[in-house]
């Protein structure tokens, strides 16, 4: 009746996990009661749960992604101070089955459930905004990407209390990862974990690409774009072209596990060694996936905040589409040691090194774009410089390891692991960071505190130094990565540096935490009035904060490179607003819980291929079914905005930009 | 701020030792190699580093310094609005980069040419060679040209090339002894090839270098270099007091245990290591316990295939040792 | 709004090639470069090329397998090989089936563009017949393999085998599941805006399948059966 599952898949004998999890549920349970007393379970669900609007699917994104960031590090605490205190012979206070559990899932939560849903939802928030328009091209599809997303997270924490989560890494390298030497649920739980939240992010790469390429404003032609819808274009078709590569190879790797297939075990004929390439084949477009936006992110806030337009945009779009290409034949860096021959290693080496070339060129075009520019030094603009500072090292590094003979000796070594570290926090973090600032105020209506966003990124900027320095060094060192003891003594003093600094990196997501609570109280007289807090330069800023649910009353005409900077500026310059349009109802589409149900029923068929309780797979799969159907079936699609509705809207933010213009003309 | 110090003190700290002790002997430091691929290996890592440094550190000063002049409250910037491109400076930018790459990927030719693992290392004639196979948890030594074997203990002659040939029981992880050079992956069914040489006698730290499963962290083993004569005489010796390495006691080996303290066979069989890289030797098991699958789901589990080894390997019934 | 000159705002076009102040540059007048001047493209458009895009991503997991099968194929662990087990005749009508289907399913859209309800659902109905016809041979190939011990566990070419064969085949079948409800949904609903834009979905996505199984014809079968 129930699989594989019975009382012994529940940790009674490990308290670190139970206690861990009794946590969560309690805490859990206590916000779901919390809004059923207070009433919010209609509010949420009409609003939110349910709701098809990009900027709400947006938000959503960003919380889960806050939430498993806090998630993975927790474990990396956990990480740092099992290696510093298993030493000397001690054991530390993590058995080697518990170790490999928090490190896996540490990379698999970062990657697919902290980095992924935060620049999913950077996007998802900014992208129709930017490009004028009132939603995704799908917006159902939004919804349901969104929810799948929530499903693989929600099963990979499950695991922590039903079962074990799998002891193979954040990629499940075979053989390790077949039935042979993993024979629990472990990485059952991580294969339909990720195929869940995979099928919503490949939905979510189609959606946006389908959104930048057929759904801009009128006028804005592909040069006309912010360059943030450039490298979101540039990592939305990497998610096209590249997930597909990941599900196919979980899936083959499913196979083997479940039906006794040979495409990676040590028998019959398989060949472990193509899971890695595969792997890599999705695992480099990935790195490329959360890292364009992130440079996107960075390329508005350089501007912006320099009261510049971007300097050599036209450089920056080669630059962007001259990565996506080129990180399509670099995978094989990932394991020069597996005794290719010379020439692919020098190969691949070369491709790896010309990447680089890229990503030079953007740094330079943002020094530029402060150069004869006004820096402003706000929150998102500190993120800014201190991502190129830590960036330029990382990238360094990175080349480093792309250079055979040197990878033959820090392959899989703690350097390797400051490097990616160096190049994930000091870039896509920094970025997501610095967005979510950037964007918070266009979101919510209310700027987030400057002070304790500056101390959020002091304290993260040096705990990030001290954590990862010392990992450099250790791994010129010798040191390999997921030790679970350290038998070399001389290692100690930096892993004890790196402890240090991984208490500071805490003290950053406190400020973070505080920053948010300090803001959300302090609403009032953080309020943005105008729309338009940093004096910004796309059209985001043409809106009021937040944005109406239709986005723009009118759609804009777009003129120039820089929409929204024109219409200022023109506004400026005649010390009036444009005339008041002519409005029209708006047709905007109607909520939906297909996005919740549907993932619903994927957590069954996910929960029940883990336990091998076939009847409730089936169970699921009809009712994701019947889920699609019902939407389908549907007569109304649409509902309309009245004129009255639209107008006011619009009559209230036009006010305040009169209102702002007038204070603007007699300070100018 | 930090930040920029720190980066600045790292080569200074790489190069000078202070601090890291990079050069204390009980480090398994890869900046103080003891052979010649060692030294290659690092003199191409500080190399390409030096020639990084010369742009990285600028851009990272420049980055500073820019943001600094050009702050908003500082009267004396001059405001340039329009300065939004310059085909000169465009020029400049895509070069840098590209000239830079340019001299690394000769570099990174030459190097992966030159420090190619399966390139054989002076002197060739003397080269002994070593069979290297990774198990669960521990490494298996076999000295084919004496027949004995040892197990997490490996003893080198100094000066002389060693040709190490890797493969594994059962998952993947690679075979590292930091000081002396580069690693290279052992994987079962497969086979792989690395040349080291040591040049001053000591005791190294060797490990596996890719996560192999639970008992990874035990999976480490000394390295003694030892003057010629001297590995000579331990080679005859290791002939007394030792069980023989054969079909069942390389089953029984190739079961799952970790932290294994050294010992070694008086006798190997004769052609284990290739009956291992063929799989005539099925691969080493996985866990005994924990499987909690349904039998009827995977009809062909590995145990079922075990077949032990009589003889020598490659019959004429069976010429490549594949399994029929 | 009109077009405005570039006089009164410094930040006015300023990528424009040629020079930052610069009046006139190299003939990039003040119109818009590149396709998109126009607006929000219609909904048919963007369905049918968000679904283009979609299929895209479909054919790389395709493509995937086939690199699997590419690596894979010779890997018989002693097993049988491709020239012991393919049957080219029943591969052969299940191609001209497929193809054939694609055919109908192309009568079919004519149909539904002339709004004739009774062709349209006749032509899918073949359509869907010609499919579960397909598939039944391919279900009655793998089940006479596996009889033979040839099932997916035998080797690694084997495994890729029946992953390629299959995984197009859990597309066809996924494909039936889906026409059968759109010929439910035309019954009920008629002509429909978004059932239209359905419909075309579906005719993409059958043809795509014919492609992908002009590729496994090729490569599985034919050059397998070469070995």
């Amino acid at each position: 009746m129930l699989g594989k599952l019975d009382w012994s898949a529940i940790p009674f004998d490990e308290p670190i996990p139970l206690v861990a999890a009794l946590v969560i549920v309690i805490a859990g349970l206590g916000v779901l009661a919390w809004v059923t007393v207070k009433g919010f379970w209609p509010y949420l669900w009409r609003e939110w749960i349910t709701s098809v609007d990009h900027k709400r699917i947006g938000i959503m994104y960003i919380i889960l992604s806050l939430l498993m960031l806090i998630r993975g590090f927790v474990d990396a605490i956990m990480m740092r101070t099992q290696q510093a205190m298993a030493t000397g012979g001690a054991a530390g206070y993590l058995p080697p089955d518990h170790y490999d559990q928090i490190f896996s899932a540490h990379g698999t939560i970062m990657i697919f459930f902290g980095a992924m849903p935060f620049v999913i939802g950077l996007m998802n928030f900014v992208l129709p905004l930017q490009l004028g328009v009132r939603d995704v091209a799908f917006p159902t599809l939004n919804s349901v990407s969104f929810w799948l997303t929530a499903s693989g997270a929600l099963l990979v924490n499950l695991s922590l209390v039903i079962g074990e989560f799998a002891r193979t890494g954040w990629l499940p390298f075979a053989p390790l990862s077949e039935i042979e030497y993993s024979p629990g649920v472990g990485v059952d739980y991580y294969l339909w974990a990720i195929q869940i939240s995979g099928v919503g992010t490949v939905l979510s790469g189609v959606n946006l690409v389908t959104t930048i390429l057929k759904m801009r404003a009128p006028g804005m032609s592909y040069l006309r774009m912010p360059m943030f819808c450039w490298t979101a274009l540039g990592a939305n078709m990497l998610i096209v072209a590249a997930f597909p590569i990941l599900t196919a190879t979980l899936a083959m790797l499913t196979l083997d596990r479940y039906l006794g297939f040979h495409f990676f075990t040590n028998t019959g004929g398989g060949n472990p060694m193509m899971f890695v390439n595969l792997i890599w084949a999705w695992g480099h477009p990935e790195v490329y996936i959360l890292i364009l936006p992130a440079f996107g992110i960075f390329s508005e806030v350089f501007s912006t905040f320099s009261s510049k337009p971007l300097f050599g945009y036209r450089s920056m779009v080669a630059a962007t589409l001259f990565i996506v290409v080129v990180s399509f034949t670099v995978w094989l860096h990932h394991f020069y040691t597996m005794g290719a021959g010379a020439d692919v290693n020098a190969a691949f080496g070369i491709a790896t090194s010309v990447i680089a070339v890229g990503t030079g060129v953007k740094i330079y075009n943002w020094l530029f774009t402060m150069y004869g520019g006004r820096v402003r030094f706000d929150t998102p603009m500190l993120w800014a410089i201190g991502f190129v500072l830590t960036f330029t090292v990382g990238g360094m590094t990175g080349v480093l390891l792309a250079i055979p003979p040197a990878d033959f000796m820090l392959h899989n070594s703690l350097f390797l692991v400051a490097h990616f570290h160096n190049v994930i926090i000091g870039g896509v973090l920094f970025g997501a960071f610095a967005g979510l600032t950037y964007w918070f105020p266009k979101a919510f209506g209310f700027r987030l505190h400057e002070g304790w966003g500056k101390t959020a990124f002091w304290l993260t900027l040096a705990g990030f130094v001290l954590v990862f320095v010392p990992l450099y060094i250790l791994g010129l060192q010798g040191m390999t990565r997921r030790l679970q003891r350290v038998t070399v003594e001389a290692w100690v003093p930096w892993l004890d540096v790196a402890v240090f600094g991984v208490f500071v990196m805490a003290l950053g997501v406190a400020a973070q935490i505080t920053q948010l609570v300090v803001s959300i109280r302090r609403r009032h007289e953080l309020r943005d009035e105008t729309g338009d807090p940093w004096d910004g330069r796309s059209l985001e800023w043409a809106t009021p904060s937040p944005p109406p649910h239709f986005n723009f009353a009118v759609q804009p005409h777009v003129e120039g490179e820089e929409a929204y900077w024109d219409i200022k500026q023109r506004a400026i310059e005649e010390q009036r607003l444009g005339d008041e349009p002519h409005y029209e109802p708006i047709e905007m589409p109607r909520n939906s819980p297909t996005g919740v149900v549907s993932a619903f029923f994927a957590t069954l068929i996910g929960f029940a291929l883990i336990w091998h309780i076939w009847w409730l797979a089936i169970v699921g799969f009809i009712g994701a079914y019947a889920t699609f159907v019902v939407f389908a079936w549907r007569d109304e699609t649409e509902y309309e905005v009245s004129v009255e509705e639209v107008a006011e809207a619009d009559r209230a933010r036009r006010a305040a930009r009169q209102a702002w213009l007038e204070a603007h003309g007699q300070t100018a | 701020m930090t930040l920029r110090i720190l980066v600045l003190c790292l080569p200074v700290l790489l190069l000078s030792g202070c601090g890291g002790g990079f050069f204390d002997s009980s480090v398994p430091s890869i900046l103080d190699p003891v052979g010649p691929i060692g030294t290659g290996n690092r003199t191409i890592l500080l190399n390409s580093l030096a020639v990084m440094l010369v742009i990285v550190i600028p851009t990272m000063i420049a980055t500073v310094a820019f943001a600094w002049w050009f702050r908003a409250s500082n009267p004396k910037a001059e405001y340039k609005p329009g300065f939004t491109y310059s085909g000169r400076i465009e020029l400049i930018v895509w070069s840098i980069p590209t000239l830079t790459i340019l001299f690394l990927g000769g570099l990174i030719w030459y190097g992966s040419h030159q420090l190619d693992p399966r390139r054989p290392v002076e002197p060739v004639a003397d080269t002994l060679e070593v069979q290297v196979v990774a198990l669960d948890w521990k490494w298996l030594f076999i000295y084919p040209g004496a027949q004995v074997a040892t197990v997490n203990d490996l003893k080198i002659p100094v000066g002389q090339p060693v040709r190490f040939r890797v493969t594994s029981a059962s998952v993947m992880t690679t075979f590292f002894i930091p000081r002396l050079g580069s690693m290279i992956y052992g994987m079962n069914r497969m086979e792989n090839e690395l040349h080291l040489r040591a040049d001053h006698a000591g005791n190294y730290f060797g490990t596996a270098a890719h996560y192999s499963g639970d008992g990874f962290s035990g999976m480490n083993f000394n390295v003694e270099a030892m003057p010629p004569d001297a590995f000579g005489r331990w080679l005859t010796g290791l002939h007394s007091g030792g069980d023989v390495l054969n079909a069942q006691a390389y089953a029984e080996l190739s079961r799952q245990s970790h932290d294994v303290k050294p010992f070694h066979y008086s006798q190997v069989q004769n052609g284990l290591f290739d009956a291992i890289v063929r799989q005539v030797l099925p691969p080493a098991p996985g866990p005994d316990e924990g499987r909690q699958g349904d039998p009827g789901v995977h009809p062909e589990s590995p145990a079922s295939e075990v077949r032990l080894l009589d003889g020598d390997i490659c019959t004429a019934s069976n010429p490549t040792g594949t399994k029929g | 709004m009109s077009a405005t000159t570039a006089s009164g705002f410094p930040g006015h076009d300023p990528y424009r090639l040629g020079g930052s102040h610069g009046h006139g540059g190299h003939g990039h007048g003040h119109s818009a470069t590149g396709h998109g001047e126009g607006g929000q493209a219609s909904k048919l458009v963007t369905v049918a090329y968000g679904f283009w895009i979609f299929l895209l991503s479909d054919i790389i997991i395709f493509a995937t397998f086939f690199a699997g099968y590419a690596v894979l194929s010779h890997e018989t662990a002693g097993g049988p090989t491709g020239s012991e087990l393919f049957d080219l005749n029943r591969v052969g009508i299940q191609t001209f089936l497929l193809l054939t289907s694609s055919f109908t399913c192309g009568l079919g859209s004519l149909a539904t563009y002339r709004r004739d309800m009774a062709w349209t659902q006749i032509w899918l109905f073949a359509t869907g017949l010609l499919g579960a016809a397909f598939l039944f041979l391919e279900v009655q190939e793998f089940v006479q393999m596996v009889e033979e011990g040839a099932g997916p566990s035998r080797s690694a070419f084997l495994s890729a085998f029946y992953a390629v064969v299959g995984c197009h085949g859990l597309h066809v079948s996924a494909g039936l599941l889906w026409l059968g409800t759109m010929m439910a949904q035309l019954f009920f609903k008629g002509f429909r805006p978004d059932i239209e834009r359905r419909l075309l979905c579906f005719n993409l996505f059958w043809h795509a399948l014919d492609i992908v199984w002009i590729a496994v014809f090729t490569i599985v079968y034919l050059l397998g059966a070469n070995q």
